[in-house]
């Protein structure tokens, strides 16, 4: 097989993997900040404001991680040197 | 259907290219500017305060009250820096439905460059606040052996940053465009939708983080209780 043919294919799959796997984690980490946050909500509602934002700020950070599997997917498919190259 | 609004080449001369980002950010910038300079130009204290004044001192209000529940402390040094990040970001990924508009926080260049920003506010706020000595006392906190990791902690936070925002408003308008070529007419409305949201919770998680760095790296070790007293009685003037 060709590297061009290796290099497409190879690509192709490991980004669908990528962003599926990477997503599992962030998800369920997601789920339980949320859950936690909620119960702590209804403890004290006095300070639901300042929880909210804790629990904005630790969900934009536990979301980064898929961020980056997303990233690396986009340029797998969009803009991966290694297929620029061996196209030329 | 670009990657990024870097592709989109306006004017080339030599070596000085003209590009999307370029001309969006100054776009951005242009229309804050301006509306900033509209509203404020008659300001009254008195009973009729026209709409857009009052919406923008509840902007200024906001973003003061975020700053000050985080930092403890007064809100004033730390308000210019971090409401200007706070409503560029805002309102660049604001205007993203606008046909023909690329947000400029789209691009890593944007983004890197506002963390960078942040990176370098960071020991600035840090060394105004507690000196030099003080300053670098952090970084040795809570001994010695955390000197590296709190170095490298620096470095993977502002990537942390300028990955997260692009990852965020990359992602929104490249499946706005991937759909509009495969489903037309109400999913990506939804689409958009959901990136507007996106776009305005990046922008505040974006100034919370720059603020809980600028406020870790200048606490002040003491508790003045003289300061706290004086501190209570200019906000009850305060409106």
């Amino acid at each position: 097989m060709e590297n061009i043919s290796l290099i497409g294919m190879i690509s192709i799959i490991i980004s669908g993997l990528t962003i599926s796997v990477g997503t599992i984690a962030p998800a369920l980490a997601e789920g339980r900040a949320v859950s936690e946050a909620l119960n702590a909500m209804a403890r004290q509602p006095d300070e639901s404001s300042t929880i909210s934002r804790t629990l904005f700020v630790g969900l934009a950070m536990i979301e980064s991680t898929a961020i980056y599997c997303f990233v690396i997917v986009m340029i797998l498919l969009f803009a991966n040197p290694f297929w620029n190259q061996v196209i030329q | 259907m670009e990657i990024s609004p870097d592709s989109i080449i306006l004017w080339q001369w030599g070596f000085i290219t003209i590009n999307g980002t370029l001309v969006f950010s100054w776009l951005v910038m242009a229309l804050l500017v301006i509306i900033s300079l509209l509203i404020t130009k008659n300001l009254s204290t008195g009973e009729h305060i026209s709409r857009w004044q009052s919406g923008l001192e509840m902007t200024v209000i906001f973003i003061k009250e975020q700053i000050r529940d985080i930092t403890q402390s007064d809100p004033l040094p730390y308000l210019p820096f971090l409401g200007a990040l706070l409503l560029f970001i805002s309102v660049s990924n604001l205007l993203s439905p606008v046909p023909g508009y690329h947000p400029p926080t789209g691009s890593i260049y944007t983004t890197a460059a506002l963390a960078l920003c942040v990176f370098f506010a960071v020991p600035v706020f840090g060394i105004t606040r507690l000196g030099i000595k003080g300053y670098l006392k952090h970084y040795i906190q809570p001994t010695v052996f955390m000197l590296p990791f709190n170095i490298i902690g620096e470095f993977s936070r502002t990537l942390a940053l300028a990955v997260r925002l692009f990852g965020n408003v990359m992602s929104g308008t490249m499946i706005a465009a991937i759909l509009l070529s495969v489903v037309p007419l109400f999913i990506p409305v939804l689409m958009h939708l959901l990136e507007l949201l996106v776009g305005q919770i990046q922008a505040y998680i974006f100034t919370v983080l720059a603020t809980v760095y600028i406020a870790s790296a200048s606490k002040t070790q003491t508790e003045d209780t003289e300061e706290e007293a004086v501190y209570q009685d200019e906000d009850e003037n305060e409106i």
